[in-house]
């Protein structure tokens, strides 16, 4: 499709384990098994799953914060991953990350202007008052006082920090946004205020986000289309509403039952799945859903599911549905 | 109650002796640190009947934790130091008992779970030793340990005459030995520490095959680290219950696992809740949890109680509107919503914390008596408790 802005193909991340004496490589922690999907101009791509299912790796190898094992990153037309370390620094202003804990990710040593003006100064954008002047707006845009600029992060509470490090990621103008995790370390009322902020700034500046989360609710307040992920693997993608009425794989339909409405009188008929999530650097062949499954045949075990579309834009891996 | 017909003769038993367990009174409690004096609780007023669980939500820093932690103690003093108020449970007053006292109490009547599994178990004992601490410390366990002498000694007894040698069980003399021990039933003796920590040890083992844990005996044996974050979460429980405490207070038991895992780890609990016929006191974040656990609700804001209600009361109809902004905030999945409602600003610094009402700066509806004077919790209808001046004025008008 055409107005497609960054298409993931077949990307792999294996970590290597070390072990024994002389530090080999012993094994690999498989974080992303072959997923492909693609982000269009302008929407919000939800991406969910629980821990070590590799979201977070996906998203950072999008920006080449971590290089890929293998598969393909496109950036419009440009493909990402056969780019050098200049030229990927060149491609970064379109793309920026905002992180998960806005107290680690910011340099404590530095005031709001610098944390916010440094995009600006290190590729050589601006200087001097036209500087001063962009941080002022950029300062503004995320509604942050003027006076806020001379202070350090440790004055600020998470919410606020949280708005400097989208003051910074937005510095550049990016296209292209990966969110990881924006508010889970923020509280309830902050949350609402941080992803209102983010509503509001896609729409003004036609912004297009990857939004990744564990929490459903907040994903789905905020995409347009969701991918689920299960140890490294994408289950099934689809429409926001679609996926949230019916949900198709079996995970999927486990995971949006466990979501718990702030209301005692919805009875949900909830699935509670037996077991553990298995590990990334031994998963269970076959479909790695499997072992937790309660629509489990004989198909599952020796192959694979691979993707396959189900409805309009809703695709799922799963041999029983 | 006439709609208790059907209901299993456990929890009707529940149902009648509406006893209170726990009742904290106008409690304040302050934190004297080099900065200044934090105000971390002003007031804060808790009920809690036999077989109640109650949520106890709020935001980071409004003391839902302090609350709870202090009533067992588990709060350092100082910097901390209880200004007033008392902590009842079960008619005593927790808030004046020496440490002695309260160690009889804490693990015992009244236990904890605790948020974060991978840091609260000790990461050199084997996680059965760990349950067993609890037991050995708080339960009289020589007549357990008496019937593990016999039933070894009966086996060791059977298993030589199986293999045709009688003569040497007859030679060291087990079978006066059973007779003795069985003579001591009525009167068991002080065991021997070895004997103890097996009774100890058998008993921890039934308590993890009452959290679900595959192979109980197995998982016994292991270290935390080799265990997933959903079975550290259970051995945790299993420590909690190992004591069929009273009260069991939950501090965000759910909230570093994950969705699918969380949900194993509420089903358990609220099955558990039913076996043993625990309180429990929930102390979270997450208003969903609340609603699917709870039959009563307190809400916090910055040290103070705002609202008090039943759990399907204070989800309908809640009148705080601090409570109101916060259920407003939440997105919802079966709602659909283009913008959430949220609060402005953020939770006051407690150091020094707004005068009257400590939610006035971010209420939409404040008015100038809540700047000056602090509303006092009032029951506005049966059961419901409100602290805001705005009620107040309602119902005088």
């Amino acid at each position: 499709m055409t107005d497609d802005l960054v298409t993931v193909r077949e990307l792999v991340k294996y970590f290597p384990i070390r072990g024994g004496l002389l530090g080999r490589v012993v094994g690999f922690v498989r974080a992303v098994d072959s997923v492909s999907f693609a982000v269009r101009k302008g929407e919000t791509l939800g991406l969910v799953g629980e821990s070590g299912c590799g979201k977070t790796t996906v998203g950072k190898t999008i920006l080449r914060l971590i290089e890929p094992t293998s598969g393909e990153v496109f950036y419009g037309r440009e493909n990402i991953t056969k780019l050098t370390k200049s030229q990927v620094r060149k491609i970064r202003k379109n793309m920026q990350m905002i992180f998960q804990d806005p107290y680690m990710s910011l340099n404590p040593r530095m005031n709001v202007r610098q944390i916010v003006g440094e995009p600006l100064v290190v590729n050589k954008v601006a200087s001097g008052t036209d500087l001063e002047e962009r941080v002022a707006r950029l300062a503004e845009l995320v509604g942050l006082n003027p006076d806020h600029l001379n202070r350090y992060p440790h004055e600020f509470s998470g919410g606020q920090r949280q708005r400097i490090g989208v003051a910074r990621a937005l510095a550049l103008n990016p296209g292209f946004v990966v969110l990881d995790e924006p508010t889970s370390a923020l509280d309830v009322s902050v949350q609402a205020q941080i992803l209102n902020l983010l509503k509001e700034l896609q729409e003004k500046l036609g912004l297009t986000y990857l939004f990744i989360s564990h929490d459903l609710s907040v994903v789905k307040h905020m995409s347009n289309r969701i991918g689920v992920m299960y140890v490294g693997k994408m289950v099934e993608t689809g429409p926001t509403t679609e996926l949230v009425n019916q949900p198709r794989h079996p995970y999927t339909q486990a995971l949006f039952s466990a979501i718990l409405d702030p209301d005692p009188e919805a009875e949900a008929r909830r699935i509670v799945l037996t077991g553990d999530v298995p590990s990334p650097a031994n998963p269970p062949k076959g479909c790695r859903f499997r072992p937790r499954c309660w629509l489990v045949s004989d198909k599952c075990k020796p192959d694979e599911p691979v993707m396959r579309e189900i409805g309009r834009d809703h695709y799922v891996a799963c041999h029983s549905c | 109650m006439n709609c208790a017909v059907d209901m299993p003769s456990e929890e009707k038993s529940l149902m009648q002796s509406s006893e209170e367990l726990l009742k904290i009174q106008d409690l304040k409690l302050y934190f004297f640190t080099l900065l200044g004096v934090v105000k971390a609780l002003e007031g804060v007023e808790l009920h809690l009947e036999k077989g109640d669980t109650l949520g106890l939500v709020g935001e980071t820093g409004c003391g839902k934790s302090v609350t709870a932690l202090s009533t067992i103690r588990l709060i350092p003093i100082p910097p901390a130091k209880i200004i007033e108020g008392k902590i009842l449970f079960e008619g005593m007053d927790l808030a004046k008992m020496n440490e002695e006292e309260i160690r009889r109490i804490r693990g015992h009547k009244i236990s904890v779970v605790f948020q974060e599994p991978t840091t609260s178990l000790n990461p050199v004992l084997k996680v059965g030793d760990q349950i067993a601490e609890v037991i050995r410390i708080h339960q009289d366990l020589a007549a357990e340990a008496l019937e593990g002498k016999i039933d070894r000694l009966e086996a060791k007894e059977a298993w030589l005459e199986s293999k045709g040698l009688s003569l040497v069980s007859g030679l060291l003399g087990l079978r006066r030995q059973i007779k003795d021990s069985e003579e001591r039933r009525k009167n068991p003796p002080k065991p021997s520490r070895r004997d103890l920590r097996r009774a100890a040890l058998a008993k921890a083992v039934q308590s993890l095959r009452l959290t679900g844990i595959p192979d109980p005996e197995r998982a016994a044996e292991r270290y935390p680290h080799e265990l997933s974050g959903g079975m550290r979460q259970r051995v945790m429980i299993a420590i909690a219950l190992a004591c069929n405490p009273d009260l069991l207070i939950a501090d965000e038991p759910t909230s570093s696992l994950d969705v699918t895992i969380q949900a194993q780890i509420i089903q358990l609990m609220r099955d558990l809740k039913k076996q043993m016929g625990s309180s429990i006191l929930l102390i979270t974040h997450h208003l969903g949890l609340v609603a699917h656990m709870c039959n009563k609700v307190t809400v916090m804001y910055a040290g103070r109680v705002v609202e008090s209600a039943t759990a399907t009361e204070l989800f309908k109809n809640p009148l705080h509107p601090y409570t109101r902004a916060l259920l407003r905030s939440i997105p919802k999945i079966r709602e659909k919503a283009e913008r959430l409602d949220s609060i402005p600003g953020t939770v006051p610094d407690l150091l020094d914390p707004p005068p009257g009402c400590r939610f006035h700066p971010r209420c939409e509806s404040a008015l100038g008596l809540c700047k000056e004077q602090t509303p006092r919790l009032i029951e506005v209808s049966p059961h419901h408790f409100v602290s805001c001046h705005l009620l107040g004025a309602k119902r005088h008008d």
